[in-house]
């Protein structure tokens, strides 16, 4: 064994000196540790093949009649696209009062769809069809005084009882705040609609 | 005993130790502690001699937790997990493996017989002060064996791919959605896809077989150390260590075993009863237990008329459905569980148990209780008209039993407790 009595001057311990010593060892220790947990925290995020299914989708619009809804799957959520006619869309219209975000100001929507109807155009809505309440999937109530006399046609969510209009905006007492989201979609050609990609590039 | 030397003559039995004592059960004390550990923890472990009724519930939880240990290898055994094996095998589980019925009835019967136990277990420690000091960290512990215990449910239930299944895992999953900020990326994270989708269940699965199972018998256990270190309350609430003859023990407590073992015993068989009536003649409850939807397949594009949760979480359910934004209803469900953690700091009584606190902790505690089973009630019904304005009324009752605590418990025209335990000898 060496002599340590002449390296720590005496026998004295040199405590400031441990204890510096511990301390760097315990935070050397911890931000190895915390590198450590990345790999297995990272592992939880949607796999290569997740990604790869979640690419966008097309559907063509011609086959869908004034009034109906077609439910194409996007990323594992229904898409909910609505061909609406004048009459609907006359009905979404006069009851912004009775509306949480009638501008859709704190909701989520890509920039084309910040506007009253909520889409590109009037005719065609496109949202994606999962209550933002607790993601159950709103039921389709489009008659209007369908749901109660006053009902301008929409959406219901059978689960906690949330109501979106015509436009997926929600109605005052649901308990969703913000409307239905739009994902971001374009028309590259007449009749087709892509979920998920739009001048931006792909989602 | 002999054993033979490498020239074939017997030699002598090495020693057990220095005490000379021979034979198997010195060596293996030498060596592991048992004598010592059953002495200290059970046989000359004293606990209160006036134990009622409600002190069955501690031992009852550990029974079925080992109910729902030697269930859960053997379904795991059958059950593949997996969007398309998942409600394909616990269907061959119910009918082509031999008596595989009983297991998983024994175990999803289990899983709602737990909660009460452990809903009973919670109402005895409200019952007697069983919270209060020093046995603070007792009901931490407890409580978060109650939240693994949550956890741990909610997970199972996923994991039989019905309808119910998927779309409670949507519904809870989205809750974490609701935080500010990283909501959105936590949910993606926790699903591992766009969607609940095969990656969540085998993750759900994985959790529910290995982690949460650890978890909960590392928490469990550091119950029964905390336990035995401060001793078990009683009805009475009063410390029988306060209280010892000459020879150092309580006067007014009694050694664990026999007096306890042969007691508990008693709960255990009646418990059995009860849980074998369910499991052989009503396991699904009347769709308490298991709800209807769940016999059919896992439809992400078909939501059920009606999402419950299963009874023991409704409560929490209808509070979240009483108030009509997200955030905040996702918030006061979080509190509405949270609130138990702080229990032991916002009482204030000076006596613990209810045999001598005056009528507003009693009261507060009958309005808790009757608000607890009314929300549950309500957690089971749709979200509309009265039935949402009851649930805030009743909600409003839940919380004002926690948040006024420190007022009414500080009020309260409290009796005198006596120096010694009340006991009837029978």
């Amino acid at each position: 064994m060496a002599d340590h009595a002449g390296v720590a001057g005496g026998d004295e311990v040199d405590l400031d000196r441990r204890k510096f010593l511990t301390r760097a060892t315990i935070a050397t220790g911890a931000v190895g540790a915390a590198f450590a947990t990345v790999p297995f925290i990272e592992s939880w995020s949607p796999s290569e093949r997740a990604r790869a299914a979640g690419a966008p989708v097309t559907f063509d619009l011609s086959k869908l009649d004034p009034g109906q809804m077609a439910i194409p799957v996007w990323r594992r959520q229904p898409i909910y696209v609505v061909r609406r006619t004048p009459d609907m869309v006359a009905r979404i219209a006069g009851h912004d009062a009775d509306l949480k975000d009638p501008e859709s100001l704190h909701s989520d929507q890509p920039p084309y769809a910040r506007n009253t109807l909520r889409s590109r155009t009037a005719e065609f809505l496109v949202l994606v069809g999962i209550c933002t309440h607790l993601g159950c999937l709103p039921k389709q109530r489009f008659a209007a005084g369908e749901l109660y006399p006053s009902w301008p046609g929409g959406f219901f969510c059978p689960c906690h009882g949330s109501r979106f209009d015509l436009a997926g905006r929600v109605f005052d007492g649901s308990p969703a705040s913000i409307n239905l989201r739009v994902p971001p979609y374009s028309y590259p050609q007449e009749h087709l609609l892509v979920v998920g990609a739009d001048e931006k590039g792909a989602a | 005993m002999t054993v033979k030397t490498a020239t074939g003559a017997a030699a002598p039995m090495p020693k057990a130790g220095s005490s000379g004592k021979k034979g198997f059960w010195p060596w293996l004390n030498k060596r592991l502690p048992v004598d010592k550990f059953l002495a200290d923890q059970v046989t000359e472990y004293y606990a209160p001699k006036n134990f009622n009724v409600w002190y069955f519930f501690g031992s009852l939880a550990l029974v079925v937790l080992v109910l729902q240990l030697v269930t859960g290898i053997f379904l795991t055994m059958f059950y593949k997990p997996g969007e398309a094996t998942a409600f394909d095998s616990v269907q061959f589980i119910m009918r082509e493996v031999d008596w595989g019925w009983l297991i998983r009835y024994l175990h999803s019967t289990g899983a709602s017989f737990f909660f009460i136990v452990v809903y009973l277990h919670m109402f005895r420690a409200f019952l007697y002060g069983s919270y209060k000091a020093p046995r603070e960290l007792l009901w931490l512990i407890g409580m978060l064996v109650y939240l693994a215990l949550m956890a741990e449910a909610f997970m199972g239930y996923v994991l039989p791919w019905g309808n119910m299944s998927f779309w409670g895992a949507q519904v809870i999953v989205n809750l974490f959605g609701t935080i500010p900020g990283i909501g959105p990326d936590l949910v993606l994270w926790i699903r591992g896809d766009y969607g609940i989708a095969d990656s969540t269940l085998n993750r759900f699965f994985s959790l529910h077989v290995a982690a949460v199972p650890l978890a909960l018998l590392g928490l469990v256990a550091l119950h029964l150390v905390a336990l035995h270190e401060v001793g078990s309350n009683n009805p009475d609430g009063i410390e029988i260590k306060e209280k010892v003859g000459a020879d150092g023990k309580p006067l007014d407590g009694i050694p664990f075993h026999p007096y306890y073992t042969v007691k508990d015993f008693v709960g255990i068989a009646v418990f059995l009863v009860l849980l074998a009536v369910v499991v052989f003649f009503v396991p699904n409850f009347g769709g308490l237990f298991l709800e209807a939807p769940n016999y059919e397949p896992a439809n992400p594009l078909s939501t059920p008329e009606h999402i419950a949760p299963v009874w023991y979480f409704t409560p929490y359910y209808a509070i979240l459905r009483a108030v009509p934004d997200q955030r905040l209803g996702a918030l006061l469900m979080a509190i509405a569980v949270a609130a138990f953690l702080f229990v032991p700091w916002l009482d204030r009584s000076p006596v613990k148990s209810m045999r001598y606190r005056g009528w507003m902790s009693r009261g507060a505690l009958a309005v808790f209780v009757v608000s607890f089973i009314a929300l549950g009630y309500l957690g089971l019904q749709p979200a509309e008209g009265l039935y949402v304005m009851l649930a805030r009324v009743f909600a409003a009752l839940y919380f004002a039993f926690f948040f006024l605590m420190p007022i009414y418990t500080k009020l309260d025209p409290v009796k005198p407790v006596p120096e010694r335990v009340v006991y009837h000898a029978h």
